[in-house]
This record gives C-alpha cells, sequence and structure tokens, in this order.
C-alpha cells in the first residue's frame, strides 16, 4: 500500500498518515497512565503529610510502587515513543519505517504496562520502583517490565530504520535536523537502557519462578540503575530536543551555534548514562575509583553537556527575539516573550526548574562526599522530580499544547485556563521539590510512610523545621496534583469537545517543507544571525554563582557532620 | 570519495548514527557495568 502524506495547513509540516497515527495512540496511552500515576501521587503526598498520614504503610508502598512505575517508565516512554515517530518520520519528511513493528511495540508496551500495574494493584508486588532483591514482587510484575521494554526496544528501532529509510531517499540534506539529533541522542541511551534492563530482569522474572535459586543483591542494584538511572536519561535528552523545538516554534529560534549543540548531545550519549553510579555511592563494594571516575569526572562531561543546552536554548530566545527589535535592556525579549502560551510557558519553565533545581542538585548527589549528607533521603525525590518532573513532564506538557491542533486537529479548550496550568504546575513542582530537598537535608527518609516512627521503642525528635518542610511537601504537592490534572482534563477536553480544525491536503507526494513556517523552522539548519546575548549571559552567570554558593553551603555542612577536635 | 574528505571529521562522526550507537552502549558498558561487575567479583568471599 502505498504510502500517504498529510500536509498540516497550519505548520506546514508533513505526516506520514500510517505514523501519524501511531504518534496519537502513544501520546494518548501516555496520558492515561500520567492521570493513573497522577492519582497514585495524590496518595502518597497525603500519606507523607505528618498531620494527613492518609494510608497504612501496606497500601502506601502499594500506591508508591504504582506513582514510580507508571510516571518514571510508564507515561514517559510512551510519550517518548511519539517523539522519536515526529523527530524521524515527520521531521525528514519520509515514511516511517515498518508501521507494522511500530503496532507490535505499541502493543507490547501497553500490555506490558497493563500486567505490571495488574501486579502492584493486586498487592502482591509492592517493592517500589527500585525492586531492589532480595524483595520479591510477583512474577507478573517483571513479565509487565521485561514486555515493556521489548516493545520500547521495537521503538527504537523502528526509529533507527526510520532514518536509514530517510538517508536513503535522500529526504534531507547534509546532517539530520538538531531536534532530530537530540531524539537519536535519547533512542542510543534507550537501548543502552533496555539491555541493562533485560540482563537484570530476566533473570529476576527466573528467580522470581523458582528456576533460579538467588540474585546477588549488589550485583542486582548495579545494573538495574543501569536501567532505572539511565531511564531518566532518555528524557534528559528528549525533553532538550523539545527546548529546541519549541523555541523555534514559539519565537523561530535557531541555535547560537549548532555544532557546539550537537557536540554537547555527543557528550551526553558518551557520558550521561554514568550519573547511574550515584545511586551507589554509600555501597560498601564498589571501590572509591569506581564511584569518584564515573559521578565526579566523567559525569561532569555530561553536566557540562547540560550547562551548554542551558546556555544555548535560552540565548538562541534572546537572538531570535533581539532580531525581531525587543533590544532594550538586558530583558526586554525575555519580557515579551509569548507567556501566554502553554507551550512556550511550560518549555521556559521546564528549563530554569531542570538547571537550577534539578542540575545543581544532581552535582551535590553525584559528588560521593556530599552525598553522604543525603544519600537515601528524601533529597532524593526532590531532586527527581526537579528533573524528571519539572524539567520533563512539563516539557512532555508544553510539547502537547503544540500538538493537540497539529496532531489531532483540534482547538485547545479553555485557552486561559491552558495558559495558566503550566504555571499552576511548574511553579508548585519546583517549590515542591525545594522543600523535599530541604526535608532531605535534615535527614528525613526518602521512603519511610511515617517520618515519626510512632510506635518505636527508639524514638527521634526531629527538629520542628523537618516537620514544616513535610508540611510544605503536602501543601504544594497536592497544588502541583491540581496542575496535572488540570492538563489531563484540558487535553482530554480538547479531544473530545475541542472545534475540529482543517486536516489538509493528504497525498501520495513528498513536498519540501514551505519557508518560513514551523515545520521549516523545526528542520531547519544554521546559526542565529544575532550572537549577542547579554541578557542569556547574566542568566548563565547567576545560576553558576548559585551552584558555587549552594555547592560549598553542602560541603559546610558536610564539616559539622564529625568534629576534628 | 572527495566530497567525504570535504567534511570535517567532527561532523563525519556525528553522521554516523552507527557509530555514535555503538560509542554510546560501549562507553557506559565498559565504564559502569563491566567495572562495576569486576569490583563486585572482586570482593573476597566470607570464610
Amino acid at each position: 500500500m502505498a504510502t500517504t502524506y498529510r500536509n498540516c495547513p497550519r505548520t506546514g509540516l508533513q505526516f506520514d498518515t500510517a505514523a501519524e497515527k501511531l504518534m496519537r495512540w502513544n501520546a494518548v496511552v501516555g496520558v492515561v497512565f500520567l492521570l493513573v500515576g497522577g492519582i497514585m501521587a495524590l496518595f502518597v503526598i497525603l500519606t507523607r503529610w505528618p498531620s494527613v498520614k492518609l494510608l497504612p504503610a501496606d497500601q502506601f508502598y502499594l500506591v508508591l510502587t504504582a506513582h514510580g512505575v507508571d510516571m518514571l517508565l510508564v507515561w514517559i516512554i510512551f510519550f517518548e515513543m511519539a517523539v522519536l515517530y515526529f523527530c524521524s518520520s515527520t521531521l525528514l519528511r519520509c515514511r516511517l519505517a515498518t508501521p507494522k513493528w511500530a503496532w507490535v511495540q505499541f502493543w507490547l508496551m501497553l500490555v506490558g504496562a497493563a500486567i505490571g500495574n495488574y501486579a502492584v494493584l493486586a498487592g502482591e508486588s509492592s517493592v517500589m520502583f527500585t525492586s531492589y532483591a532480595p524483595m520479591m514482587a510477583s512474577p507478573l510484575f517483571y513479565l509487565g517490565l521485561i514486555l515493556f521494554a521489548v516493545g520500547a526496544l521495537i521503538g527504537c528501532f523502528v526509529f533507527l530504520g526510520t532514518l536509514v529509510v530517510a538517508k536513503n531517499e535522500r529526504t534531507y540534506e547534509g546532517s539530520i535536523p538538531l531536534v532530530t539529533f537530540g531524539a537519536l541522542t535519547a533512542c542510543i541511551i534507550a537501548i543502552f537502557t533496555i539491555a541493562s534492563g533485560a540482563v537484570i530482569l530476566i533473570p529476576t522474572f527466573l528467580w522470581s519462578v523458582g528456576i533460579l535459586k538467588e540474585i546477588d543483591a549488589l550485583m542486582y542494584r548495579v545494573i538495574w540503575w543501569g536501567m532505572g538511572h539511565s531511564s531518566q536519561q532518555i528524557n534528559v535528552s528528549a525533553h532538550v530536543a523539545i527546548w529546541y523545538a519549541i523555541a523555534a516554534i514559539a519565537v523561530g529560534a535557531k541555535p547560537l551555534s549548532e555544532k557546539v549543540s550537537r557536540f554537547a548531545y555527543f557528550l551526553y550519549i558518551l557520558f550521561l548514562q554514568l550519573a547511574c553510579a550515584h545511586h551507589l555511592l554509600s555501597d560498601p563494594g564498589l571501590g572509591s575509583s569506581w564511584k569518584v571516575l564515573n559521578t565526579s569526572y566523567f559525569m561532569y562531561f555530561a553536566v557540562m553537556a547540560s550547562m551548554i543546552h542551558g546556555f544555548t536554548v535560552p540565548g538562541a530566545i534572546e537572538a531570535a527575539q533581539r532580531a525581531k527589535g525587543y533590544n532594550n535592556g538586558l530583558f526586554e525579549w525575555l519580557r515579551k516573550a509569548p507567556w501566554g502560551s502553554p507551550a512556550f510557558s511550560g518549555m521556559f519553565i521546564s528549563l530554569v526548574s531542570f538547571g537550577f533545581l534539578g542540575g545543581i542538585s544532581g552535582v551535590v548527589l553525584g559528588t560521593e562526599q556530599l552525598n553522604m549528607l543525603m544519600h537515601n533521603t528524601f533529597y532524593v525525590p526532590g531532586h527527581f522530580h526537579a528533573t524528571v518532573v519539572s524539567g520533563t513532564t512539563l516539557a512532555f506538557m508544553a510539547l502537547t499544547y503544540f500538538l493537540v491542533p497539529v496532531l489531532f486537529k483540534r482547538e485547545l479548550i479553555a485557552p486561559k485556563l491552558c495558559a495558566l496550568q503550566p504555571y499552576v504546575f511548574g511553579i508548585s513542582m519546583g517549590v515542591l521539590s525545594l522543600v523535599m530537598m530541604g526535608a532531605g537535608t535534615l535527614g528525613v527518609s526518602r521512603r519511610h510512610w511515617d517520618m515519626a516512627f510512632s510506635g518505636a521503642p527508639f524514638q527521634y525528635e526531629w527538629p520542628g523545621a523537618a516537620y514544616l518542610m513535610m508540611g510544605l511537601t503536602g501543601i504544594f504537592g497536592v497544588i502541583a496534583v491540581i496542575g496535572g490534572a488540570m492538563f489531563c482534563l484540558l487535553i482530554v477536553g480538547s479531544l473530545l469537545w475541542g472545534k475540529k480544525l482543517d486536516e489538509g491536503k493528504v497525498t501520495t507526494e513528498r513536498t519540501p517543507f514551505p519557508p518560513n513556517t514551523v515545520a521549516a523552522n523545526v528542520s531547519g539548519h544554521g546559526d542565529a544571525e544575532h550572537a549577542s546575548v547579554p541578557g542569556t549571559v547574566v542568566l548563565a552567570m547567576l545560576l553558576l554563582v548559585s551552584f558555587v554558593l549552594y555547592y560549598f553551603v553542602n560541603w559546610k555542612y558536610l564539616s559539622e557532620v564529625w568534629g576534628l577536635s | 570519495m572527495a566530497e567525504d574528505n570535504e567534511i570535517p571529521f567532527m561532523q563525519r562522526v556525528l553522521d554516523n548514527h552507527f557509530l555514535l550507537l555503538f560509542l554510546g552502549i560501549a562507553v557506559p558498558t565498559v565504564l559502569y557495568i563491566i567495572w562495576g561487575i569486576m569490583e563486585i567479583i572482586a570482593i573476597p568471599v566470607a570464610k
């Protein structure tokens, strides 16, 4: 059957109709699991809030497991499949390689996610996202994760196959677009992630059904984190690609230097996964050389890459805005940015939160000595809510506001609420991450359902500030859940009741992207013409000063842990 | 071939997607997984 393409009249993008359907289904299922994970988040928050303490311990660990799996794996990887198909087939203007295998990807992931959720909700797999051996879950839990991972692996190969199709059919000239290169980085990290997952989850499954006698707990942790942390590095690459895409869509931004941005992605490919080691910095079975080289040397190349992206994305926006004439002072370009567009505001809040909160706390956690201050405390989920939720989830939400009219051909309902949602979600999630990190710094444990240890023979007297931080965690957590619920309602409402938009022509012919359209901006090459970006330099200096101060404050805390006299 | 030589080395590396795939798997596999497993295997067994 001949490939057909739909020309979007609003953006100039050209969609392979088979790929378009897959993008829609992957994105929709992703949002459904976001809703499930969000409901679980409410129960988690209302239990960790000391004055509420909603659920008993067994139910708390059940909902915490479902929350972790659905949010950190299911929602995000389903959405990333949609992003991979968009960045390959749509941005390279070519047919999707093997759509039938792409459907196998979709169904395997869906069946895997459903089995995994069933195993957790049935109450026999409350092992949390990390599922550390020798805690054993039901075999269905591991089977669900394995099926989900195999599906995602097939999706990665469909993406790589589509790059080959585009190259053979010469649908692009020179290098692939920067946004597609970011998606390629995410795909490569995903393949490492899934391979690590297979190496550890298949034996764990065999152990759970009684074929293997035991799983070495330390070996499990090392290899599991190759999957557990790398899966979040897929997110970093994907959301940075989305930052570049939305900057191009919203203000027509071009990177300050495409070469430098591509090199930063190359650093991600080589070094980003090594950050997995920061989960094992307190494990006595692993030597300091392995720990320090992986986290404090090699990982800094990846940190440098994030700082490059963190500079070049706002820099590209500033350059584009200044080229339009917003040249007054340091920040007119920022004031006059399209803050009423949820795609832009979501992207920019994601960028700032990821850099200031997630990035700085990540480097602190990745320093072996400082890690001792907050290892396995509430600081850790504070850090990854800043990276994965404020960073990745908010960037995906921002892209969804762009995709509803383009991919689903529906007008957004309640545009004022849509404009408000990224602020409600982004700001509350930013504050939530901060107060979680504050509680963790005071020693509140990462996972214990009751920080007061009620009924324990030896009581621990927490400082009042720890309870304050946990109370604030409850308040801002509930606001963040409201922000997430707004997103789900607005998007589902738009798909069901939004005004239908013109679909555009469907043809069998591929045509070049029309100039001066969103399609041309996102898939184009070249650097920004207005290279002077003083406002971004000031923002970058602010980040650097914040980082240096925070880093040394933590060294001071560390020096107070043990007296030297 | 002459055309290829005009493309800078780094760009040729970055345009070779399967080389990037190899590097992206090999580097963390060696530095993180294999080295980590060697560390664990080197732990003396308790007597």
